[in-house]
């Protein structure tokens, strides 16, 4: 099938091809190169301060870059996002929820929900309210007096309020209690069945569960990228470019 | 009692002038990172607007609702000024903070300029209603009728702020645009809408601030704005820099300390304690009053 008319499980979704990244002086990507696969989760690895943040944080426009990002539309149609300004990037139907949370502290859990409300897109908030009955309970609760895994079940409400194409999600895990770990790998786990989800992540158990590709960036630049299990059943390249091992052999 | 009561209100006058400015002020710097010494311009456009309504356009005047028009021409045009610095100057510099103030310091200068240029730096005698001259008893004391004139719009603006802000959809995106602009970006919404609405609006209060202020004084000059832009911005620091609420607190209290120090000590120590209640407030809350946006 060509890929000019029909974008299908399988097909390149976003594409970033030499993309630089400068910032206050210090050239932190250097070149990024990477096809984020339609249907699939992408785990996006690498050492702190590798660029995985700045490299989502390209796509989205938050932070000018040079090079060329690429969305594949719903009708097949490849849209150009560098250049673009990055609300206009989101109505594509790009969701993100970044590294820290960003939930706004001084607006309720209603209202932080209303404004994630994105026009031209259907609300599912029936959707939200199911997988997280208690931003129900505490929509007049102020979003900054929650606990840190109560905002980050808002910042993924909002990914899952509006209809998406991609999602963008940064460290979801990071700071989580275990128990909570395995709430939020779930409930990407169930997102991931109707959206495809560039995915940052620390936790190799959580890769372990979701990936089904993995990118690895070092220094700001792509250090290796190809099938996720295929890179967790290589402990030894693992460690080579994580700096850890990954645990076990059972998914979360 | 009575000379504490004429005290009081007057300071509280003086609050609302401060409170209409720094209002605008306090929003624009919270939701765009701009602080914007072309403030004070707008207040002077707005007092000469009225001015030369009343002077020169059909139906306007001073008194009754003739004056009211004549308010609502100086009003128009500081919005139509402030909504065009904005667009033409302000927008094309976006993220260039430093950049920004400098434009809006040169704006300033250039404005007041203009005015001198056009109608001489000599005061003008402003034309107002009469009842506003007239006085009220209030608990023993002859009140001015204009310090309730005053104290009555900026209650009014206040609260059509915080409705505004806390009930519509554009009022949400200013609130969360103010805590979090970049987010608010990333959740789909063109937030540079709002800089313009909240520019323009700003822009309406200080030309009302104009007007009311020359009903205060009785006269306008060009250096006017500048000088209560002073006052203005250490109503905004004091009040935490974006904060409505907290912005309205820090005028009531500077316009309050101001008054009865130039009274109780002497002329000009009210100035100099407003800059000292300025580092007391920041040295006991660094953030100021309050840090909420409404
Ligand atoms: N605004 C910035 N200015 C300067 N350096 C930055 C900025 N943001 C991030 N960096 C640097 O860029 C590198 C990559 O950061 P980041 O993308 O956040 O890494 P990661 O998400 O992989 O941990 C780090 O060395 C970080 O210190
Ligand atoms: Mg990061």
């Amino acid at each position: 099938m060509s890929g000019a008319t029909a974008a299908g499980r399988g097909d390149v979704l976003l594409r970033m091809s030499d993309v630089h990244v400068r910032l206050s002086g210090s050239h932190i990507l250097q070149g990024v190169d990477l096809a984020v696969r339609q249907g699939g989760v992408t785990a996006l690895l690498g050492r702190n301060g590798a660029g995985k943040t700045t490299t989502v944080k390209a796509a989205l426009g938050l932070v000018p870059s040079t090079g060329l990002v690429e969305l594949t539309g719903a009708d097949g149609r490849v849209h150009r996002l560098s250049g673009r300004r990055t609300h206009e990037v989101v109505r594509l139907g790009v969701g993100y929820a970044p590294e820290d949370r960003e939930v706004f502290g001084g607006l309720t859990v209603a209202e932080n929900l209303a404004l994630a409300e994105r026009r031209g897109s259907a609300h599912h908030h029936d959707r939200v309210f199911e997988l997280f009955p208690e931003l129900r309970t505490r929509g007049r609760q102020l979003a900054g007096t929650l606990s840190g895994g109560q905002q980050q079940m808002v910042a993924i409400a909002r990914l899952l309020l509006n209809d998406n194409r991609l999602l963008l999600v940064d460290e979801p895990t990071k700071g989580l209690a275990p128990l909570l770990v395995a709430e939020v790998a779930e409930v990407l786990a169930r997102a991931a069945e109707e959206v495809t989800i560039l995915l940052v992540e620390q936790n190799l158990t959580v890769v372990r569960r979701l990936a089904t590709d993995a990118v690895v960036v070092d220094q700001g630049r792509v250090a290796w990228s190809g099938s996720a299990p295929d890179l967790l059943a290589d402990a030894d390249r693992t460690r080579e470019l994580l700096g850890v091992a990954p645990s076990g052999g059972h998914a979360a | 009692m009575s000379t504490f009561v004429l005290l009081a209100v007057t300071g509280l006058g003086l609050a609302a002038l401060y409170f209409l400015v720094a209002s605008g002020l306090s929003l624009i710097f919270g939701l765009m990172g701009v602080l914007n010494f072309a403030h004070g311009a707008f207040l002077t456009i707005g007092a000469y607007g009225t001015w030369w309504a009343a002077e020169n356009l059909p139906g306007a005047g001073d008194g009754g609702w003739s004056f009211v028009y004549a308010v609502v021409f100086g009003v128009a045009v500081g919005t139509l000024v402030a909504a065009l610095v904005e667009l033409l100057l302000i927008r094309p510099l976006y993220e260039r903070h430093i950049e920004q103030v400098l434009v809006t310091v040169g704006l300033s200068l250039a404005l007041v300029a203009l005015v001198r240029a056009i109608w001489g730096s000599d005061p003008r005698p402003f034309p107002r209603p009469a009842w506003t001259q007239r006085t009220t008893s209030l608990l023993g004391a002859q009140v001015p009728n204009d310090r309730f004139l005053l104290v009555a719009t900026a209650v009014l603006v206040l609260v059509a702020v915080l409705v505004f802000l806390r009930t519509t959809r554009v009022g949400l995106v200013i609130r969360a645009g103010v805590e979090n602009r970049s987010m608010v970006t990333a959740l789909g919404i063109d937030v540079r809408k709002a800089f313009t609405l909240v520019f323009a609006v700003g822009g309406a209060f200080a030309a009302l601030a104009g007007a009311l202020g020359g009903v205060y004084l009785g006269s306008i000059s060009p250096g006017q704005g500048t000088s209560l832009l002073i006052f203005a911005f250490i109503v905004v620091v004091i009040g935490g820099m974006s904060s409505i609420t907290g912005t309205a607190a820090a005028a009531v209290l500077v316009g309050l300390v101001q008054q009865f120090a130039n009274y109780y000590a002497a002329s000009g120590v009210g100035d100099l304690s407003v800059v000292l209640l300025l580092a007391v407030v920041l040295l006991a809350r660094p953030g100021g009053l309050t840090a909420r946006v409404a």
